[in-house]
């Protein structure tokens, strides 16, 4: 019997049932994890998401884009093998992808962080024989800090602009991060304003029941209404544009478990870092290869040789799948 | 130690000079003398002796925090920064104690160099226990003596100058010379009162900056002193006395490096202070600034490296005569003084002055610049005679127009992470030219590309690594890169025979392919003839 999965040039494909999990190129039928521009391809066929994840991907292949929705906790057959969506954590309708075939049981976790939170559907630890992980962050320097202390940080930081008359731009991916941290921010301490990168993707966690604070639109004549009071998310891709340019008096930061490395920050050229994740951190990782029981693991996206090689240390088998991600700066 | 953490993350998390000078206030008014006078001199850049090897620290902080070494060294790759690497990977601390910073200098980094292993490494372990991790940031920078802020010389002074409502240039004289990191030298500074050992205090420096624009746009030529730019250790005399005190750029004395100089200069009139270069002076002019390191480098100089690398100081400025500050005085003034005081000098004595060219059209100052070479100068320098020795660069008094640099085109062989904003990027290269079939590595070079240059390179590097040894990748031989540098030796120490100097990548050769880099017998011609170096 051939492996359940195994990595070609086009992603992960599993050749029993005849479909790839977040494909990089065209395929026929493609199952995706989530809609990260990295992980959600357009052009596919036949697509099979999360059902909390359809809007949101619709955004991203294009309306017409045929989508399957599958609910979390649900399965379905393609070919006899049996495939199941569970949540992952990382955006909303994030899924890790469960395939069984004839008892055998693997996991693909996609991109997942273990704490919970509330603008996401909290990572699940789904017990297995094969567990393909992720591993952006596996290095013991990427320890989170609650998000709590972190949203501390950042409306201090908020405070001391309007203080001085600054508007205050936080950089953030504009799926995920964004709407994690409006869901966190509270509207009592100034007026917030939305970059439209960002925004298209609101209606989807409304519809999800993820509540936000009012919203402003992001236009540069808008936030200089409001005189260095406001905090503007946006992209990275907007900063030293000139939209940006014309905001007036700003302090910069970006919010990415990256700003965790000071170079990272000062590569960017931002005045502050905010070290919020939407990956796992070491301890997240390990805690979630854990937590699955599995006797294998795979280990994709990040620092796979370091990650192996300590769980080789361990006892753990492990093989690494020559998927290489760069440093980037929106992902994180 | 918390205040001295606040000021750094203040002066880290800011680009704006007015915020980072009102930081340093803030800090100045609300720190206690004893460790404001840290902090000045950290900030000015002066370092404290290494008390730890980085090798024992890491091997310390790997074992504390429970890791493999390996895991520690694959995650300094990642973070680029040692001291920020362990602070990261320590624990959480189990005492929330809060130490001073004058109290965690004098206590502990002080007396780590005459400790045993294992005391060294008890204080290492109840320092860690303590400090939380921006603090043990800070703690390991000042252990390895790598402290660095975008705060230095010229706004300490600033801010100090407002604690003290005096004026900045003030301040910066004040800040010169040999003042101790004590609660009572800190008054003084703030006081203005003299400081035990400041009769051998120098001046705070002029800087040149580059020539911008054609030379006409600088007026009548008959207002600028000419001179070679000569490439060797800027430095001041200083002779209040029976003492000569030599101070480098850095602030550094190197009195005991150049005896002849010193000794030379023991026969000036009391109280002069001269501004000029120190070189090491062969039969046909400057010999190599490596010949120069040699110098410098040694703990104690002998008999033998003075006959074998003489050094001379060439004089260009007067700053102080007859214990008079000259600084507000005319250049072309200052000129006439120094003339004087050096008139009865041997041109060749150790001690002589740098000479003026005479030259009438702006178009000579072209034809001497590509002359400068092969008189052993690396540039020009063109000051204006009717202004005054100001403090640190100022635009428009002193301009450097230094000789333009030579090309090669080599292929890039290895890479290295690089450090700081560069972290977990590729960005530290070694280069090799073509030898007998071969590529014969000639170079490293870390700068000159910009930073999508930069992100291209590190992405090839990572698809191409053919090879890892530790942290460096040997990568496919396809890339090349035409570099700059400004200097070619003769160098036993390496596998090409010679060594560049200042080498930087001009420009990524997109269009050539590595057969077509360049060959080492081309660089080879470049080298100076062998006698000419003694």
């Amino acid at each position: 019997m051939p492996n359940l999965l195994e990595y070609t040039p086009s992603g992960w494909y599993c050749p029993i049932g005849d479909f790839f999990i977040d494909p990089h190129a065209p395929v026929e039928r493609a199952v995706v994890t989530h809609g990260h521009t990295d992980h959600a391809c357009p052009g596919s066929r036949h697509y099979l998401a999360a059902a909390s994840s359809v809007l949101v991907l619709k955004e991203r292949l294009g309306p017409d884009a045929d989508i399957e929705a599958l609910p979390f906790g649900q399965s379905m057959t393609m070919n006899g093998v049996n495939v199941s969506l569970h949540p992952a954590g990382h955006v909303l309708g994030s899924a890790q992808v469960r395939i069984e075939y004839r008892g055998e049981v693997w996991v693909v976790s996609g991109d997942y962080k273990t704490v919970a939170e509330p603008s996401c559907e909290p990572f699940e630890p789904v017990r297995c024989h094969v567990f393909v992980t992720e591993s952006t962050f596996a290095l013991p320097v990427y320890r989170w800090q609650p998000q709590s202390e972190i949203m501390a940080e950042i409306h201090a930081w908020w405070r001391a602009n309007q203080d001085q008359g600054r508007t205050s731009v936080l950089f953030a991916y504009a799926l995920g991060k964004t709407q994690r941290l409006l869901a966190a921010l509270d509207p009592e301490a100034g007026p917030i304003c939305v970059h439209g990168a960002a925004r298209v993707f609101l209606p989807a966690y409304e519809a999800a029941g993820v509540r936000f604070p009012p919203i402003h639109s992001a236009e540069a004549a808008e936030v200089r209404r409001f005189a260095g009071r406001a905090l503007v998310l946006a992209p990275y891709s907007s900063f030293r544009t000139p939209w940006f340019h014309a905001l007036g008096p700003t302090s910069t930061a970006s919010a990415s478990g990256w700003m965790q490395i000071r170079g990272h920050r000062r590569r960017q050229g931002v005045d502050r870092g905010f070290v919020l994740s939407d990956h796992a951190d070491w301890e997240g990782l390990l805690s979630a290869i854990r937590a699955t029981g599995a006797e294998r693991i795979g280990v994709t996206h990040g620092h796979t040789e370091v990650l192996c090689r300590w769980l080789r240390e361990q006892g753990t088998d492990c093989w690494q799948a020559s998927l290489v991600r760069r440093w980037s700066e929106d992902v994180g | 130690m918390k205040l001295f953490c606040r000021l750094y993350h203040e002066l880290d998390s800011t680009t704006r000079t007015t915020d980072k000078v009102r930081a340093l206030e803030r800090y100045f008014r609300a720190a206690p003398p004893a460790d404001a006078a840290w902090a000045i001199s950290f900030l000015i850049g002066r370092r404290l002796p290494r008390g730890v090897t980085t090798t024992q620290l890491r091997q310390y902080a790997a074992e504390f925090a429970n890791l493999p070494t390996w895991i520690v060294e694959e995650c300094y790759e990642a973070v680029g920064d040692l001291a920020e690497t362990l602070a990261l990977l320590l624990p959480e601390p189990s005492e929330s104690e809060s130490i001073p910073l004058h109290v965690l200098i004098e206590e502990r980094l002080l007396p780590l160099p005459r400790l045993g292993d294992e005391e060294r490494r008890k204080i290492l372990e109840t320092t860690w226990r303590q400090l939380s991790g921006p603090e043990r940031f800070l703690w390991h920078k000042l252990l390895t003596g790598g402290f660095r802020v975008g705060a230095g010389r010229t706004l300490t002074a600033r801010a100090l100058a407002a604690v003290a409502g005096v004026d900045p240039a003030v301040m910066s004289d004040r800040l010169m010379g040999p003042w101790q990191p004590t609660p009572t030298d800190y008054q003084r500074l703030l006081r203005g009162d003299a400081v035990e050992g400041d009769v051998g205090k120098p001046y705070p420096f002029l800087l040149a900056y580059p020539v911008e624009g054609p030379l006409e746009t600088l007026g009548e030529i008959q207002d600028w002193q000419i001179e070679w730019k000569w490439d060797g250790i800027r430095a001041q005399i200083v002779n209040r006395g029976s003492k000569v005190l030599i101070w480098s750029r850095g602030e550094e004395l190197i009195s005991d490096q150049f005896p002849e100089v010193g000794q030379a200069a023991l026969a000036l009139s009391n109280s002069v202070v001269l501004d000029g270069e120190i070189l090491i002076w062969g039969q046909h002019g400057p010999r190599p600034f490596s010949d120069l390191q040699k110098r410098l480098n040694r703990k104690r100089v002998t008999a033998r490296d003075v006959r074998d690398y003489p050094a001379v100081f060439v004089a260009y400025d007067l700053l102080e005569l007859d214990s008079q500050d000259r600084r507000e005085e005319p250049l072309k003034r200052r000129r006439q003084l120094l003339e004087q005081l050096l008139s009865g000098w041997q041109v060749s004595g150790v001690l002589r002055l740098s000479p003026i060219l005479e030259l009438h059209q702006w178009s000579d100052v072209a034809v001497h610049h590509t002359l400068a070479r092969e008189c052993g100068a690396e540039g020009l320098m063109l000051k204006h005679r009717g202004s005054p020795y100001g403090v640190g660069r100022i635009k428009g008094v002193w301009w450097k127009w230094k000789v333009d640099p030579y090309y090669v085109d080599a292929v890039l062989i290895n890479a290295q992470a690089g450090h700081g904003r560069r972290a977990g990027l590729y960005t530290d290269y070694t280069f090799a030219v073509w030898h007998e079939g071969r590529l014969i590595p000639i170079a490293k070079a870390y700068s000159g590309l910009t930073d999508d240059e930069i992100r291209e390179v590190d992405a090839f590097i990572k698809e191409n690594t053919v090879e890892r040894f530790g942290p460096v990748r040997a990568v496919r031989p396809e890339l090349v890169f035409e570099l700059a540098f400004e200097g070619i030796q003769r160098s036993a120490r390496h596998k090409s025979g010679i060594a560049l100097r200042f080498p930087r990548m001009n420009r990524w050769r997109r269009d050539k392919r590595p057969e077509e880099a360049d060959h080492l017998d081309r660089l080879r011609a470049l080298l100076p003839p062998e006698t000419d170096s003694r």
